[in-house]
């Protein structure tokens, strides 16, 4: 998961969107939409999105209350997906459970985005000293192992959701930084940003107003894709553990219980590993149906 | 050549030096006594008194960090709270087995990866480049802790193949020399150890190896496809050379380059990252060994270890730039 990050981020890093094209957005739609595989990501995504906003509509049992007298139950026409290990319908807590995904993926991923875009928009636009400093301590934290990286911030701040969700922020941020740096290099040679230094604009102004926004293409990507892997880190943290704590309808602390149970009830475990498996599928399909829409060098050569 | 080598070598200097400042400062991230962090809430003040006064916990962070650091240049970064062994020896026991898992995992990457990647570059949009890429976007989506759980279920407990957990059977005599039980049982001719350490190696190193080998696939099929469609390709066809000779002497060849990326870069990330599969498989390596050291709070053991973990992971990247020079000369010496 990590390296294909850093995959996507030196593809993601080279590509800014042309400016000057007309109604571009647009057009990466139109590119997006001829794609099949991510048309199949997006239903994907959309189908997640629906599930946890209805939640409480579709789930046919309590996710969090106890039912011992039908613990265990193999899947069956009142139970689709079975019971857990204590009596919990399991499809109940796969839909709850996309709720919190969702949220550690957006949440973290808005972590990794903030930092990373302010310190790769910094990097990139005024290079030098402030570029060699920020990208030798982003060298420094790309020397961990990313996963190790996450496990032991979350393990300092204390087992939980929401350090979990930090931790797998601060491990994302050089990804950002990288893919905002590489972009900024690339516009701020455009002769539209020279023309803005001219008309007397200041720093602050030309970086939010005219690099930013034309940086956002490869941010986009490189977002989608983090959602999937930072649902999936967040999922793995809390089957070792140190993420979401029971009772909490979570993919990943409901694998960790199952383990226990999964010799007699082997659907405990299965479930929530294809949810996990199909949500990050989904974003990984998306983002790189993404890439391929809106990077100017693919464009044409269908 | 020499050149470039010494001068890479100096430019990874500042990045250990960083490398160590953050490994040592993980503990000082957050706000609060570490003692306390380490004792739990119960500890009595003499007790955490004790432990201050052990690690040196109560002068001030620069001074802390610089007897750190010179104890770490002189091979020594401390000893663990709980097994009071000295964190290099700890380390030293526990590498064997994770390089053993993750050698294996990526020989398993390669050959299965790339011999994806070369049918399906050689016949594009064919059912088996549909399958296998369609395999590969699972690959690298599949949660590893799920799919290590999925194979314990099935080919230990279902149908009892395969040993679930550890590295070697109970009873199974095995001298170890190397304390890589693959090799040692070579050395040793004991092919009964042999075949029980392969069976106990197969889930693991299998669980491990997706994503390298969906990465893997994915980038020799798209180097191999660049570079099949270039003129020399269609020359060397034309001469009439066999289809064997040209895919692999003249196209791998010079499309290896990106898959060198992926692999010293993921096997970089499997020395360091196993956590998932070790956690799994009870795997006896430096992330489970980690994993553990870090939910107790063993300080020096999470300061040391990963420390070494994180230079592990330098000196492969290290290693893989200058092997590039040696694949590629055109980025000689820059």
């Amino acid at each position: 998961m990590t390296a294909q990050d850093m995959k996507v981020t030196t593809e993601a890093a080279g590509m800014a969107m042309e400016p000057a094209i007309r109604a571009p957005w647009m057009e990466g739609i139109q590119r997006l939409l001829r794609q099949k595989t991510a048309i199949f990501g997006l239903i994907i995504v959309c189908l997640l999105l629906l599930t946890a906003l209805l939640a409480p509509l579709i789930a046919p049992y309590d996710p969090v209350a106890p039912d011992l007298p039908s613990r265990l139950q193999a899947p069956s026409a009142t139970h689709f997906l079975g019971t857990d290990e204590l009596g919990r319908d399991i499809l109940s807590r796969i839909i709850y459970g996309s709720r919190i995904s969702i949220q550690v993926g957006i949440l973290a991923v808005g972590i990794s985005l903030i930092f990373g875009t302010f310190l790769g928009a910094i990097s990139g636009y005024f290079g030098g000293k402030p570029d060699m400093i920020i990208m030798r301590a982003i060298d420094i934290v790309m020397a961990f192992p990313y996963i190790l990286l996450a496990i032991a911030i979350t393990a300092m701040l204390g087992p939980g959701l929401n350090n979990a969700m930090i931790a797998i922020g601060i491990v994302g941020i050089p990804i950002y930084a990288r893919v905002v740096r590489g972009a900024v290099l690339s516009v701020k040679e455009m002769e539209y940003i020279e023309a803005a230094k001219v008309s007397g604009c200041n720093s602050l102004r030309i970086i939010m107003k005219h690099v930013l926004p034309n940086c956002l293409a490869p941010l986009i990507v490189q977002a989608t894709l983090g959602i999937g892997t930072a649902i999936l880190d967040a999922a793995g943290l809390s089957f070792l553990g140190l993420g979401a704590q029971p009772p909490k309808p979570e993919w990943g602390i409901m694998l960790n219980k199952g383990k226990d149970v999964m010799h007699i009830a082997p659907w405990v475990i299965m479930f929530p590993g294809i949810a996990i498996l199909f949500t990050v599928l989904g974003f990984n399909l998306l983002g790189d149906g993404l890439r391929d829409a809106l990077d100017p060098r693919l464009r044409n050569t269908n | 050549m020499l050149n470039y080598i010494i001068k890479r070598l100096i430019m990874i200097i500042p990045v250990i030096i960083g490398v160590s400042i953050l490994s040592f400062m993980l503990i000082h991230l957050v706000p609060g006594d570490p003692a306390r962090m380490m004792l739990g809430e119960r500890a009595t003040p003499k007790a955490m008194q004790e432990l201050r006064e052990t690690l040196g916990l109560n002068d001030p962070l620069p001074v802390q960090y610089l007897r750190f650091a010179n104890h770490a240049l002189h091979g020594d970064l401390g000893s663990s709270i709980r097994s009071k062994l000295p964190v290099t020896e700890e380390m030293a026991n526990k590498f064997p087995a994770t390089l053993e898992l993750s050698c294996f995992a990526m020989l398993i990457a390669v050959l299965a990866g790339g011999l994806a990647g070369i049918i399906s570059s050689v016949k594009p949009y064919s059912l088996f480049d549909n399958l296998s890429m369609g395999a590969a976007l699972f690959g690298v989506s599949i949660p590893i802790f799920w799919l290590g759980l999925m194979m314990i279920w099935f080919f230990g407990v279902n149908l009892h193949i395969l040993p679930p957990s550890g590295r070697i059977s109970v009873g199974v005599e095995l001298h170890k020399i190397t304390n890589i039980y693959l090799l040692d049982s070579i050395i040793t001719g004991n092919w009964k150890a042999f075949k029980d350490v392969l069976a106990h190696i197969i889930m693991p190193s299998l669980a491990l190896s997706t994503i390298p080998m969906a990465m893997i696939a994915r980038v020799t099929r798209s180097s191999m496809l660049e570079v099949l469609g270039q003129d020399y390709i269609r020359t060397a066809w034309a001469k009439g050379l066999p289809g064997r000779l040209v895919i692999f002497r003249h196209a791998l060849k010079n499309a290896f380059l990106p898959v060198l990326t992926v692999i010293g870069l993921q096997f970089g990330y499997l020395l360091g990252g196993a956590v998932m599969t070790e956690a799994i498989f009870s795997w006896p390596g430096v992330g489970r060994w980690l994993f553990v050291a870090i939910s107790a709070r063993d300080i020096p053991i999470v300061q040391g270890g990963i420390l070494m973990v994180a230079l592990v992971f330098v000196i492969i990247n290290l290693i893989v730039d200058i092997l590039y020079t040696y694949v590629d000369p055109r980025i000689r010496f820059d």
